[in-house]
């Protein structure tokens, strides 16, 4: 596979923010601040880890991506469009009526998307019967589960990590973005998952707990995963929701809100200078 | 000369063969296991109960059992589809239909997933186990939902050919069935096709359409109804979504009266949808036997089936009120 330095990487993600951004202000609503924890984490997976055709979305041999915080639709549209299942032109369209790029992500309108979600607590399940399904089959593609920190409340999610463990599911890796924020607020006031690495310990996953805006230890622990066996593996992903524009990070508000024009003027201005001391 | 269509086994009195619908279930999944090596089984810690335990004893390695997690059993199944296989998720109606809806909603039949899904212990004639445990609601659950094909055969060899018309067919499929023996009225020459209603008994005067097993007692109904000179059609509707709206509207137009049996809620159930096409293409009185708004209770099944007005005389007292209004 043609992987990419760490120093491009960051550029990479660098743009993907502002592309996010630009997409939720032209919608007039949508979800920046977990978009943008995930960003750099995501940028490390599309780029140097998937396997996958662009020309040929439902390729056997493809690993899977479930995007179970089905939210950061705007950041899974992206890194879909950067890496080449469409144009960058479609973007704009985003919430739009008869756009493929939906509020919340619909595989029955756009191309490479595994399943539609948006319902929070179902894709790793899902990630885990394909794990199965592909293990059934011979298959050594791997599959990947993103997740965030506040639908770990859902009952679902210890269903399926129960089941990930049981079947030893080697070829599942869940990736959490662990922003500690959710919609009310903080997740250790709304509703408390700590201590989650230990939870996951307890139900028998190979933990990695990094800094998901550190590209470098993002790489490293997609590559911990892979050569992990016997069990899954959940990378816990420490991130700052609305990372990398100031005003937006570790502000509950800026979940699911729409930047103004100035709004977007200034952020998409921090993230310029940031591409530049990149 | 009978009015009964003749590749029925059914006559009037006749003592038939009982057998569950559950049992017929089991039987299509060793059939299609046998036949293919796509086909995998789900169950949530019922597999005795369903009848999965036939296929797991048989093909170990591809059947599931998630535990008591319906919701992740149904995601997981999801996935086997999305790497092409045939996933069926067996549970009783209740624990799928309600428990894991959103997951059914959202997961499989919005990405429109080729997952088949079993509602095991449907109806009141459950029994013992009481409320909790008797499905009567699960029609309206399911068949509310785009993508979805809602199946209701009526016995044992119907629901064996249900399991492999749903097989074969592309997408997600909900098939819903008894726990309690029932006389196979239906051969192995008897037609299915999904969305093809039949007519069991020619009739002008009255249509009795069923589903599942309240096909046989709408048929007793008729027999007797017979001896009164009211002369009464019996439709066998084993597919609820996509309904047979022609034939149903074919009857309303021929005998402008409606009765509609079903062991589910006549609300928003099967009588609600007949009754959808009804007043749309030809409108006609009708009347609905099933559950009327209430919880389901402990008994035996045939205690349970009086006092919740499904046998034969309670299907012949709506026609004799349905024809008044006619």
């Amino acid at each position: 596979m043609d992987t990419k330095p760490v120093a491009e990487l960051r550029r990479i993600a660098n743009h993907v923010r502002r592309h996010v951004l630009e997409m939720i202000n032209a919608a007039g609503s949508g979800h920046p601040g977990g978009s943008l924890s995930a960003a750099d984490f995501t940028t490390a997976l599309y780029y140097n880890h998937l396997s996958f055709k662009v020309d040929d979305p439902e390729w056997e041999g493809r690993d899977r991506v479930f995007w179970s915080k089905g939210h950061v639709a705007p950041l899974i549209y992206t890194i879909m469009s950067e890496v080449g299942y469409f144009d960058n032109e479609v973007l704009c369209t985003l919430r739009q009526l008869g756009s493929p790029l939906q509020g919340h992500p619909s595989a029955d309108r756009c191309r490479g998307l595994e399943v539609s979600s948006g319902s929070l607590g179902q894709g790793l399940s899902v990630a885990v019967g394909t794990a199965l399904g592909l293990r059934l089959k011979g298959s050594d593609a791997r599959v990947y589960a993103i997740m965030g920190d506040g639908e770990q409340q859902e009952g679902q999610i210890w269903e399926a990590v129960m089941a990930g463990a049981h079947y030893r599911l080697d070829n599942l890796c869940a990736v959490l973005d662990l922003n500690r924020l959710q919609i009310d607020g903080f997740t250790s006031e709304v509703m408390n998952i700590d201590p989650i690495t230990l939870k996951y310990q307890a139900f028998n996953w190979h933990v990695v707990e990094i800094d998901g805006h550190d590209m470098a230890q993002c790489l490293d622990a997609f590559e911990e995963a892979e050569g992990h066996k016997g069990g899954p593996t959940v990378i816990v992903a420490n991130t700052v929701k609305g990372k990398g524009v100031s005003f937006m990070e570790n502000v509950a508000g800026w979940h699911g809100k729409a930047p103004s024009d100035e709004e977007l003027a200034a952020a998409l201005g921090e993230l310029e200078e940031e591409a530049k001391a990149l | 000369m009978s009015k009964i269509a003749s590749h029925l086994l059914y006559e009037y009195g006749k003592k038939l063969e009982a057998k569950p619908g559950r049992d017929g279930f089991g039987t299509a999944l060793i059939e299609l296991g046998r036949e293919s090596t796509d086909v995998v089984v789900f169950d949530a810690d019922l597999a005795k109960s369903t009848r999965t335990e036939w296929f797991w004893k048989e093909f170990p390695e591809r059947f599931f059992d998630a535990g008591i997690a319906e919701q992740n059993m149904l995601c997981m199944c999801a996935g086997m589809a999305r790497v092409g296989l045939i996933p069926f998720a067996a549970t009783y109606g209740v624990f799928v239909a309600g428990r894991a809806w959103d997951q059914i909603r959202t997961t499989v039949c919005y990405t429109d997933l080729n997952v088949k899904i079993a509602g095991a212990h449907a109806g009141i004639s459950v029994g013992p186990d009481g409320a909790t445990h008797q499905a009567l609601e699960d029609i309206a659950l399911t068949r509310v939902l785009p993508n979805m094909t809602v199946l209701s055969p009526t016995d044992f060899e119907e629901t064996r050919k249900a399991v492999h018309a749903a097989a074969a067919l592309c997408g997600p499929v909900y098939i819903r069935f008894g726990r309690e023996p029932t006389p196979v009225i239906t051969g192995v020459d008897s037609p299915f096709e999904i969305g093809r209603a039949q007519v069991y008994r020619e009739g002008s005067d009255v249509a009795i359409i069923a589903t599942g097993p309240m096909v046989t007692p709408a048929l007793d109904a008729a027999e007797e109804l017979a001896l009164e000179g009211i002369d009464a059609r019996v439709i066998n509707v084993h597919t609820i979504k996509p309904l047979d709206a022609d034939l149903i509207a074919q009857a309303a137009a021929e005998t402008g009266a409606i009765v509609t049996a079903e062991e589910h809620q006549v609300m928003a159930g099967f009588g609600g949808a007949v009754a959808e096409v009804v007043v749309q293409r030809c409108p006609v009185p009708m009347r609905f036997i099933g559950i009327q708004d209430r919880f389901g209770e402990s008994g035996e099944p045939d205690e349970l089936m009086e006092v919740f007005g499904l046998l034969p005389r309670d299907i012949k007292a709506a026609v004799h009120e349905v024809l008044k209004a006619k």
